[in-house]
């Protein structure tokens, strides 16, 4: 019998143990696994609209119908103003790209774990893949959606209702993007590890996502708030996202002050923490999923 | 040399749930009642920051316990014992999938594990995503997917489906398909669990020869297996497990005999208590199995050179049409030797076609100078030709057979095969 026929290099030694406490971030090991986030991330977005109709019009329906819907009651009914005398309906949709985004963001990274509880029990690979994927594949239903408000836009500005211009705030729209996707990912990271042990979560994510949109200027303007309420409602990073959106997109009077600032810190701080506790709470999920 | 893995003193502990309460006084009941919403909330709270602590009424339970052994490069280790043993989590913790409670492994290379087939596969999507897909689960590189993508289709036979959701693949295809590509990752080190219980024989057969290939290009392959028939091909060592606790660590014939007559096999006798039978035997219930030797005495060694008895006792609830007690005699390997029944002459089969509720004792002799010497399992089963089977036990008994006196003892070789019969030999001069 040819044994080792095959040459090895001289192997690392992996020492397993009971770790105790809060542990290294270990971000090396993600990028070890890059490939893993693509292919999670792919097949995210082959399987989701798999067997529906109406397949990826979904992307466009969803945020399409909320503006509808937002426009008739906020817009019409509720006589809710929007900035520089815009548009409701382009107005609320500049909102909503952003903000479906983050709730589709939120509520799939959140389950992430739960739904991938095969592959937990099964497999070692760093779990911060899960969450991170299912963020990620909610970038390509918002890149489709830009594309209608291009539409939109068209549309306004062809029958003159309103005059919206390319303008060089178009940039800020990454990093405000990238917010949206780091406050998504930071709450879901909290979320996620906490469903793992108490399924509870899942009946909190879709009235946790309604809260958030109350106290966030989806429907309405940031303008609208009181001035001594406005450092506190910048806790809110996405009141900071959705701000950025609208002035870099319509020019309207919200650009970034210190508001932003806040905003940002805010979404830092909160990835980072639900980093280090999605770490601490790693080791348990395949004992406890 | 330095081993590929080294465990010292592994443990791993699980809380499991609620067990039932002990019989309390009432102003024990009324303080408990009080103090445990708020014992509750510790827990929770304490637990989701990542604490391991109880909640009333919960226990631990050590799945692993004081595990030592070391493996070395390119060595094959086979690993048996019943469910719930210990083998799985042991191997979860060696891929480090869950995290032992106590002790280290350390380990040299790259660990592949395959605890199941098919770890991610989407039935939504096609046999060829799938491979890339699993592939990255597994830990492939996507280059090394794409330079194996034919072989592996080639392996799983599934070639003009590749392009069709696994959806509508039948189950043996979904798991061709699956294996094929777990048998295609090149860890230095693979861990793997049961899976080639997966497909029909001739795919079995084809998975264990992609194991003994994989074994002999100077891999370590840990492998836990019921099929004790794959574990002495493909190992040649192994380990034992009972409770948690590794017990046995031998050869693998010598570990795969141990495991076949320690376990439910009574020694002897077995006597089959009231919950251990399965509620859809009835009306059959068996009572005892014993093997007895001349005199008449329950035995769990019996001698070659002489005849001994196997008894069923067993009660009817009700009357029973066409029933037949059967017992298996088979090596604690697993090779059998015979089956007989009781009604296999004609004229039991006749007189017992039916059998009136009431108490039985079915039972045989056999003949002197018959089995080698060794162990041998006892399988019992009831049921009514092509009616239905009332009850099965394959190891009912475990018993040793003993050489002493028999042909050719005066050679202390051991000799192969099942028989010992006293031949009657003619020599001739001529």
């Amino acid at each position: 019998m040819a044994k080792a026929a095959i040459a090895f290099p001289e192997p690392k030694t992996v020492v397993i143990r009971s770790s105790n406490g809060w542990t290294a971030l270990n971000l090396r090991e993600l990028w070890v696994y890059r490939e893993l986030v693509y292919f999670m991330t792919w097949r995210d977005l082959k399987v989701r609209y798999k067997q529906t109709a109406l397949g990826v019009s979904w992307a466009v329906i969803q945020p399409f119908l909320n503006m509808v819907v937002f426009s008739i009651f906020f817009g019409g009914l509720a006589h809710i103003q929007a900035d520089n005398g815009i548009p409701y309906p382009i107005f609320s949709f500049v909102a909503l790209l952003p903000w479906t985004l983050f709730t589709n963001a939120l509520n799939n990274a959140s389950r992430s774990l739960v739904s991938h509880q095969n592959m937990i029990t099964k497999i070692y690979f760093p779990k911060l893949v899960l969450p991170l994927a299912s963020v990620l594949s909610g970038l390509v239903d918002f890149l489709i959606a830009f594309v209608v408000l291009i539409g939109i836009a068209l549309y306004y500005n062809l029958t003159r209702q309103a005059h919206i211009t390319i303008t060089t705030a178009l940039w800020t729209l990454i990093p405000f993007l990238l917010m949206a996707l780091m406050t998504a990912l930071g709450i879901a990271l909290w979320l996620s590890a906490l469903y793992v042990q108490y399924r509870d979560v899942g009946y909190i994510l879709p009235f946790l996502s309604s809260i958030l949109q109350f106290i966030s200027p989806v429907v309405y303007s940031t303008t609208m708030i009181p001035a001594k309420w406005q450092m506190i409602y910048a806790l809110n990073p996405m009141a900071g996202v959705i701000n950025g959106f609208r002035w870099a997109i319509l020019g309207t009077p919200t650009g970034p002050d210190t508001r932003l600032i806040i905003s940002a810190v805010v979404a830092l701080v909160i990835l980072v923490s639900g980093m280090i506790y999605f770490r601490r709470m790693e080791r348990t999920f395949a004992d406890t999923i | 040399m330095k081993p590929v893995i080294l465990a010292e003193n592994l443990g791993k502990r699980y809380r499991i749930g609620l067990t039932p309460q002990k019989y309390r006084t009432l102003s024990e009941s009324i303080s408990q009642a009080v103090s445990r919403p708020f014992r509750r909330a510790g827990a929770i709270i304490r637990r989701s920051v990542g604490q391991d602590v109880l909640q009333p009424g919960e226990e631990y339970i050590w799945a692993l316990k004081d595990i030592n052994f070391e493996v070395q490069q390119g060595q094959v280790l086979g690993i048996i014992g019943r469910n719930g043993a210990g083998k799985s989590t042991l191997l979860k913790v060696l891929s480090r999938i869950t995290e032992p409670t106590t002790g280290t492994v350390a380990i040299r290379g790259r660990v592949g594990s395959l605890l199941e087939v098919g770890t991610g596969f989407h039935p939504e999507l096609t046999g060829r995503e799938n491979i890339f897909l699993n592939g990255a689960i597994l830990g492939m590189r996507n280059a090394e997917i794409v330079r194996k993508f034919d072989e592996i289709v080639a392996f799983s036979e599934v070639e003009q489906f590749i392009d069709t959701p696994v959806k509508r693949y039948s189950s043996g295809m979904y798991l061709r398909l699956a294996f094929a590509v777990a048998a295609h990752l090149e860890p230095e080190i693979l861990v793997v669990d049961e899976v080639l219980a997966v497909g029909d024989v001739e795919f079995q057969k084809k998975c264990l020869g992609k194991m003994g290939d994989v074994a002999r290009d100077g891999r370590t392959v840990l492998f836990v297996s019921h099929n004790m028939s794959a574990v002495l091909r493909l190992t040649q060592e192994s380990i034992v497990m009972e409770k948690g606790r590794l017990v046995l660590r031998a050869p693998s014939s010598e570990a795969v005999d141990y495991y076949l007559s320690a376990g439910n096999a009574k020694v002897g006798e077995r006597i089959w208590e009231a919950g251990e039978v399965p509620a859809d035997a009835a009306p059959f219930r068996p009572i005892a199995m014993r093997l007895l030797d001349k005199a008449g005495k329950i035995v769990d060694t019996v001698r070659s050179t002489e005849a001994f008895k196997i008894e069923m006792e067993y009660a009817l609830a009700g009357p029973l049409t066409g029933l037949r007690i059967g017992i298996y005699l088979s090596t604690a390997r697993g090779e059998f030797v015979l089956t007989s029944f009781d009604t296999d002459d004609q004229k039991h089969f006749e007189k017992y076609g039916s059998r009136p509720a009431g108490h039985y004792i079915s039972g045989c002799v056999l003949p002197p100078d018959f089995l080698n010497g060794g162990r041998y399992t006892l399988g019992v089963n009831a049921s009514s030709y092509r009616v239905r089977r009332y009850f099965m036990d394959e190891q009912a008994l475990t018993f040793n057979v003993d050489t002493s006196g028999a042909p050719g003892m005066q050679w202390a070789e051991p000799r192969p095969g099942v028989l010992r019969p006293r031949l009657e030999w003619k020599i001739e001069s001529k």
